[in-house]
């Protein structure tokens, strides 16, 4: 695949090249994340779509090295940031002096991701503490601002809470003041809203795309729901099966969308479709990712598959301008 | 925290109440008297003797006179060592069995929480598999087997160490390790389990995430929430030092709390054995609770109930 | 983060009981024990059959000796044989373990099983007071029972029996909780099938195989406290003999006369772990969310 950057001649924040990522199971090897490249530049909105066991959570965890190494183990690839250290083949140190200072991540579930023994002040201000960024009494400061800045009402008192007293959406206005708090190039955020209400989905949406357009500081959203992507992300990538099959800027995917499987999930995206009939859903099963056959990991669902479908793996090819897909008939 | 104070009183209190009826009735009923084994004595001197310990009254007096005396904190004279009150010798012996129990706690504690907390982060290694056997061989060994092997290694062939007694600083080491020994493997197992359900939880991985070294996210986020089942378990452990303390104490000839106890047990005195029972209740109960209030220190959801 | 599964096929259906049994089997620390337990209940069993085999034939000339070709494990210093007090003494042990476990089970299964189905503020009632007692040290009690009321046997099981429920009563209640919740209850209370026979019919076996898990476990710690008891003078009586009456005359003459120590204490280690992994194993084996990763 070429890269992206040849055509942009831009430094990239972060080049991920061929990321392969298993887990050695009793069940045999599991690939979940099976020869990845992708690019994000500075500033970046991106978003990565995908199914549960798509690879498109445990790509980012390879990243940021939290992917725990028996039974997982990350056979493969690169991932230079900044141009400078690759976070898969660098010291502990390395990684540690970046992750929480230049990338920061926030997960699905605020209630189990936060620690309940300790206040949230504490949590808050740890990553000032860590990279000496700040002394404690100007941490707390900074700290009490930034939860101001989220959205967390009377925070000067509520920042001496314990996590199981705020409630869901709260929670994760914390996650989000925890992880930008040292100012992040990048922050990366799997699902952040799936675990909550719609209203509240709606509201940390509207947060980040604030903070983003305030720091400037590039993002990945992971997320299983494209409709979200397409009011934040500038760029979209879907996975299936631990590879990317489609890659474009969010206005093609949508208008000139080329893979079946992206093609499916815009299908079954219940508000798009016509009332009174039948929610569709895409047939078939997801694969098992420990016993790969030799072609499109799709081709056992899709619509349009031929026989040579299921022979030889396609290759990711550019169909147009930045937009790549792994279907060569569509 | 004052709530779950007076609350633990409400509930403490009927139950020492049916403790010391308990006792009581029970002793009343038993065969045989504490002056059975004393030489022959006349009727008279018996029923002198009777007299003076309030035996000839009827018994649901002497049921209130004790629990009167109770309530002062008056646990009677005992009926063996005459002259003596209860108290004073309570008071004599316990001492020493505080110190027993506190040097078999602190041992089990330390060596327990390391060999716990390595073989949680060096899961399914030597470093966990050495720790654990040992865990294991801990828990199934009495304290009448440990306590004779360790003497005969390192009292008899050794002789490092004396094989009774209470007077050198020196003698309290076989002493804390037999009655601790168990406590030590109980709380490796618990700590180590403790730990690797906490460090397998979501928010070690964003602790993680936020740059922080191995160290830290053991010392400042695991340990509070993996010791939780270790403080739970210290209110059971006192107690099972206390009756640890009986057997031990017989072996290494200490003039412990259990000591008295035992023998009072023989020698049928009754005053003595009531009161060892109910100080026993007492000191367990109060450092139940003691147990309590530091839990809800340590996990601040339970400060919201 | 757990890894994505592999879809496998499924396989042929095994009941939970056959599943547990072939998990056990692989435990090779559980089945080493189970065999050793079973020989030495059956060397104690048969012990009273066996010809030449008496833990009170004195031989007062012939004293404390060594192990020998005539005497395995040696003799005391009343000539007396110590493999066949060994033995007798495994009976006494043995038995008081089982009848004391079962008064325990008795206790601690009805206790936990009224508790947990009728619920509400009798259950938090019992669940109070199961909570003080077990602060309280039983043995102390027993103890107490027993310098009273004399050293009988009957009295023995029961009262050890009476230390060890609580745990068990926690656990029935545990379980019959959850219980209560599953469906299948909801369907026999839909056919008009009336409490007692809800509770008979459909909640005991499912408990039992939890039930029968930790009986594994307190069948050890029963003979811990005869032991114990024993040990102190306040259990068995000579000249009957247990291992902790064994136990204890070896530790009062362990300079002199080592083996007298070893052999009792030797072997009743051994039952304790043996049981002990035994017990182990079999919680493991029917636990379904254990995984050994």
């Amino acid at each position: 695949m070429r890269s992206m950057s040849a055509l942009q001649k831009i430094e990239m924040l972060l080049e991920v090249k061929n990321l392969k990522t298993s887990f050695h199971t009793r069940n045999g090897i599991v690939r979940a994340v099976n020869d990845v490249s992708f690019a994000i530049a500075h500033g970046e909105t991106l978003g990565i779509v995908g199914e549960s066991g798509s690879g498109k959570s445990v790509t980012c965890y390879s990243l940021m090295g939290l992917v725990p190494q028996p039974p997982g183990r990350i056979e493969g690839g690169t991932a230079i940031f900044a141009g400078k250290t690759d976070l898969l083949n660098c010291s502990p140190k390395e990684l540690n002096a970046i992750r929480g200072r230049r990338m920061a991540m926030i997960f699905q579930d605020p209630m189990t991701s936060l620690n309940p023994f300790m206040r949230i002040e504490d949590q808050i201000v740890e990553p000032l503490l860590i990279h000496g960024l700040a002394s404690r009494a100007e941490a707390v400061r900074q700290a009490v601002q930034m939860l101001e800045h989220v959205g967390v009402p009377d925070a000067a008192k509520r920042i001496r809470s314990y996590p199981h007293e705020f409630s869901g959406g709260m929670r994760q206005r914390v996650m989000i003041a925890m992880a930008l708090i040292t100012k992040p190039d990048l922050l990366i955020a799997d699902e952040p809203t799936t675990a909550l209400d719609v209203t509240v989905q709606a509201q940390i949406l509207e947060l980040i795309k604030r903070l983003q357009a305030e720091t400037g500081m590039a993002v990945i959203w992971i997320t299983h729901d494209l409709g979200v992507v397409a009011g934040f992300c500038r760029r979209v990538q879907v996975m299936y099966a631990g590879r990317i099959v489609e890659t474009a800027p969010t206005e093609k995917l949508f208008a000139n969308t080329r893979h079946p499987y992206t093609r499916a999930l815009q299908k079954s995206i219940p508000a798009l479709q016509p009332k009174g009939t039948e929610l569709y859903t895409i047939p078939g099963m997801p694969p098992d990712l420990s016993r790969p056959t030799g072609g499109c990991a799709f081709a056992p669902r899709c619509e349009i598959a031929r026989p040579e479908c299921s022979a030889k793996l396609p290759e990711l090819l550019e169909v147009g301008l930045q937009h790549c897909s792994r279907c060569p008939f569509t | 925290m004052l709530r779950l104070i007076t609350k633990r009183l409400f509930e403490t209190i009927p139950v020492l109440f049916i403790v010391a009826t308990l006792t009581f009735f029970m002793m009343k009923r038993a065969p045989g008297g504490p002056f059975d084994s004393e030489k022959q004595t006349t009727p008279e001197i018996r029923a002198q003797i009777e007299a003076q310990y309030g035996l000839d009254k009827p018994v649901w007096q002497q049921y209130l006179d004790y629990l009167g005396h109770l309530a002062q904190g008056d646990l009677g004279p005992s009926f063996k060592y005459a002259g003596w009150s209860v108290n004073e010798l309570l008071w004599s012996a316990f001492p020493v069995s505080l110190e027993l129990g506190l040097y078999a706690l602190a041992f089990a504690l330390t060596f327990g929480l390391i060999a716990g907390i390595i073989a949680a982060l060096r899961k399914n290694t030597w470093g966990d598999y050495v720790p654990m056997s040992f865990a294991t061989f801990g828990i199934c060994l009495p304290t009448f087997v440990t306590g004779p092997l360790l003497l005969l290694v390192f009292a008899s062939w050794l002789t490092w160490f004396n094989a009774s007694g209470w007077e050198q600083p020196r003698d309290r080491v076989l002493p804390a390790i037999t009655l601790g020994l168990y406590y030590t493997a109980y709380v490796a197992r618990l700590t180590r389990g403790g730990m690797l359900e906490i460090l397998s939880q979501d928010f070690i991985r964003t602790a993680r995430a936020k740059g922080a070294s191995e160290w830290r996210v053991v010392w400042r986020h695991s340990l509070r929430g993996g010791l939780l089942s270790v403080v739970s378990f210290i209110g059971p452990a006192i107690s099972g030092l206390v009756t640890g303390s009986l057997v031990v104490e017989s072996i290494y000839q200490i003039p412990g709390l259990g000591k008295f106890f035992v023998m009072a047990g023989f020698n049928r005195d009754y005053t003595m054995v009531m009161g060892t029972v109910l100080f026993y209740a007492v000191l367990i109960i109060v450092m139940n609770l003691l147990v309590d209030i530091v839990q809800v220190w340590l996990n601040p959801k339970l400060r919201f109930e | 983060m757990s890894p994505p599964q592999p879809i496998t096929e499924v396989e042929a259906g095994h009941s939970l009981w056959q599943d547990a049994w072939l998990r056990l089997r692989k435990n090779k620390m559980a089945v080493a024990g189970a065999i050793f337990v079973l020989v030495l209940a059956l060397a104690s069993l048969t012990a009273p059959f066996m010809p030449g085999l008496s833990y009170s034939n004195q031989n007062l000339a012939l004293g404390a000796t060594a192990p020998s070709a005539a005497h395995w494990f040696g003799t005391d210093d009343l000539g007396r044989d110590q493999l066949s007090r060994l033995l007798y003494g495994g009976r006494v042990s043995l038995s008081v373990g089982l009848a004391a476990t079962l008064v325990s089970v008795l206790i601690g299964v009805l206790f936990g099983m009224i508790s947990g189905y009728i619920g509400g503020r009798l259950d938090a009632l019992a669940m109070r007071f199961v909570d003080i007692l077990y602060a309280l040290p039983f043995t102390i009690f027993v103890i107490l029972l027993m310098v009273i009321y004399g050293r009988n046997i009957y009295l023995l099981f029961i009262a050890i029996g009476a230390v060890e429920w609580l745990d068990m009563a926690r656990i029935v209640r545990g379980q019959v909780l959850a219980l209560k919740k599953q469906e299948f209850v909801e369907a026999a209370r839909a056919l008009g099938l009336r409490k007692r026979r809800i509770i008979l019919r459909h909640m005991i076996p499912n408990v039992l195989g939890i039930v029968i898990v930790f009986s594994t476990l307190i069948v050890p710690r029963v003979m811990l406290t005869e032991a114990f008891l024993s040990f102190l003078g306040f259990g068995v009586q000579a000249p009957q003999a247990s291992w902790g009456t064994l136990i204890q005359d070896g530790a009062r003459s362990w300079e002199e006369f080592p083996w007298l120590l070893f052999f009792p204490a030797g072997c009743f280690s051994l039952t304790l772990f043996s049981l002990n992994f035994l017990g182990d194993g079999l919680r493991d084996a029917l636990d379904v969310r254990a995984s050994k990763d």
